[in-house]
């Protein structure tokens, strides 16, 4: 019996050994030239992706040298300072300003409107950012308005509503959990679902100050992102919820507020509320600052600046 | 057959010390990996997050139940927050944890084989579904049902502030799905280690199976069954992304039919805008939620260490 247990161990042994030197040497070699393979392929595409990408940044850099030597000889700093609504745009701006000329810095502080206005008044930054219309005493003090873009919010219920026009009022009463059934604007008898955004969000914030009922409202749900809004908006009924108007589509309904649809036409021509401007105010007439500010007046107005403005989901002024 | 020579199960004294010595400290880099990386989180939290705790107040936060942190007197109060996250997860686990434990007991003692070979692949299935997968159903079905509940239970209230459906009991459902697999996988392993001869000296002594059941093999499995059970908690408590769409993420106390907000959604909601005190007040919540797990996790393994002693 002992015996052949120690037959067999030995027996099993010398298989495995077999078994692994014989699969060792083998897999080596594969091993080897599929490695080979490998570095090969690897070293193309890397040499074709370097060229590529040396292509492309030549050529940037290209660009930029001319863009850079056309405008060379702006240099220093421009401050701005206001609103933290405009963080966004302000950002791009500065941004893309700063590409086009190298030798410019310009730094964007967020510390609300009223106290952008009040520094460019006092002389402490060159222009102050506003998301609101300039008061009557601010202009009396010299700080001239320059609406650069224009930011619209548009009303949403879920598309079976009946209800399609609201007021100014009414939206207020919806908000602050005055009016709970649509039976009082003339819909169904069906319950208000109140939608929002979380705190912190600019458009709950540019929403909640237009319609000066700021830390007034009550909400049903506080969504993170526009999107979560119009999904839930479509899919509850007697849902109402607000967005950015760039995002509007067919799945929910828009409604019209005092009679005017949420259009970018409506909004340039001043008749539908709930939208606000936004001011790049200055101490003076832009034609009376230095010409920093002027070059970033100019790029603002132009066509690539009205670009920049739609591309942060903002309505041109033109 | 130079390659058989170089080829030895023995090797030299040199290498194998050698080899030795390398492994072991891998090892030791692995482990400590682990080891920093738990103490580094730990570190980071306490850092971020205790300085809006003092600079708001401990009991303003911890004990406030007004959450306004944007608005021009910001007031920043998780007391509902906190309620929420502990009722929202103690319901869970009530209704998840017993589902879980039957249906454990089910696939392990009561199923025939084949019936078991469907459910047990089913819910290692559940497991493997990403929880954003469980947010959109309950967008979509659990939601709309829940709208339709409440309409019919708030008929005539003129108080109540209609959520659309997304509702505590939503989020509580939601969660309960989520922890079942965890529930039910670790239960059936518990119930499969009770030894064989338990059971059928019980059934010989003339104990009917459900006798069996819930005299012998539960009690006995009682370690696994309570690890389940923590395992389950945990994933409750720690679960952001699925019931940040069910639960409405309004800040609220914690009733059936109110639209809440949980530690975890808390933060999920607001980081993306929140800037300053907000935004430190945001990793003091975090730091609460871990302050939380902790707990849970301290208190739960020292019961389990009372009952493997008993």
């Amino acid at each position: 019996m002992k015996l052949r247990k120690v037959m067999a161990l030995a027996g099993t042994a010398v298989i495995a050994a077999g078994m692994m030197a014989g699969c060792s040497s083998q897999a080596e070699e594969t091993t080897a030239a599929t490695t080979a393979a490998e570095t090969t392929a690897e070293e193309t595409t890397t040499a074709a992706e370097t060229e590529a990408e040396t292509e492309t940044e030549a050529e940037a850099e290209a660009e930029t040298e001319a863009a850079a030597e056309g405008n060379a000889d702006l240099s220093g700093s421009i401050s701005m300072s206001g609103s933290t609504s405009m963080e966004t745009f302000a950002n791009a701006l500065c941004e893309s300003f700063m590409n086009l000329y190298p030798n410019v810095t310009v730094t964007a502080e967020f510390t609300g409107s009223s106290a952008g206005i009040e520094s460019v008044l006092s002389g402490a930054c060159d222009i102050g950012n506003s998301s609101r219309n300039l008061s009557e005493d601010e202009i009396a003090a010299g700080a001239v308005e320059n609406i650069v873009a224009i930011d619209g919010i548009a009303v949403v219920t879920d598309p079976a509503n009946t209800v399609s026009d609201l007021t100014k009022d009414q939206l207020v009463s919806i908000y602050t959990g005055e009016v709970t059934n649509w039976s009082e604007f003339g819909g169904e008898s069906m319950p208000i679902i109140v939608i929002g955004r979380e705190a912190g969000s600019g458009t709950r914030s540019a929403f909640e100050e237009i319609l000066e009922i700021e830390d007034q409202c009550a909400y049903a749900n506080e969504l993170d992102s526009t999107g979560a809004v119009m999904a839930r908006v479509a899919s509850t009924p007697g849902a109402i919820g607000y967005i950015s108007l760039d995002v509007l589509d067919d799945s929910v309904k828009a409604l019209t507020l005092d009679g005017v649809e949420a259009t970018a036409e409506n909004i340039q021509a001043g008749s539908y509320f709930l939208s606000r401007p936004f001011v790049m105010a200055t101490n003076g007439e832009i034609s009376a600052q230095n010409e920093l500010v002027q070059a970033l007046f100019d790029y603002v107005y132009s066509e690539e600046g009205q670009e920049l403005v739609s591309s942060v989901g903002l309505i041109t002024v033109e | 057959m130079t390659e058989k020579k170089l080829f030895s199960i023995k090797g030299s004294r040199k290498e194998k010390a050698l080899v030795e010595h390398i492994a072991e400290i891998i090892f030791t880099v692995c482990a400590f990996f682990a080891v920093l990386a738990v103490i580094s989180i730990t570190a980071y939290m306490f850092i971020n997050g205790t300085p809006a705790l003092f600079q708001v107040g401990i009991t303003d936060i911890l004990f406030g139940t007004v959450w306004k942190p944007a608005a021009g007197e910001p007031s920043f109060g998780i007391l509902y927050i906190i309620l929420t996250s502990i009722v929202g997860t103690a319901a869970a686990v009530v209704i998840g944890a017993p589902i879980g434990v039957l249906t454990a007991v089910f696939i392990e003692e009561i199923a025939s084989p084949k019936l078991a070979a469907i459910v047990k692949p089913a819910v290692e299935l559940l497991a493997g579904i990403p929880s954003v997968i469980y947010g959109l159903l309950g967008i979509y079905l659990l939601n709309p049902l829940m709208y339709k509940i409440e309409m019919a239970v708030f008929r005539d209230s003129t108080t109540h502030r209609f959520t659309g459906g997304a509702n505590l009991i939503s989020a509580v459902i939601v969660l309960a799905i989520m922890i079942l697999p965890t529930v039910i996988n670790v239960s059936v392993s518990a119930l499969h280690a009770v030894p064989r001869s338990q059971k059928m000296a019980s059934l010989a002594m003339g104990a009917s199976p459900i006798q069996t059941i819930f005299k012998v093999l539960i009690p006995h499995a009682k370690s696994g069954i309570i690890s389940a059970v923590v395992l389950g908690t945990g994933r409750a408590i720690g679960e952001a992304m699925a019931i940040t769409l069910v639960s409405g993420s309004s800040v609220n106390f914690p009733l059936p039919f109110n639209a809440v907000r949980f530690l975890t959604t808390a933060i999920v909601a607001e980081m993306g805008y929140a800037s300053g005190l907000h935004r430190q007040v945001l990793f003091t919540i975090g730091l609460v939620l871990f302050v939380f797990i902790m707990c849970i996790n301290v208190t739960l393994t020292r019961i389990l260490k009372g009952v493997e002693e008993s």
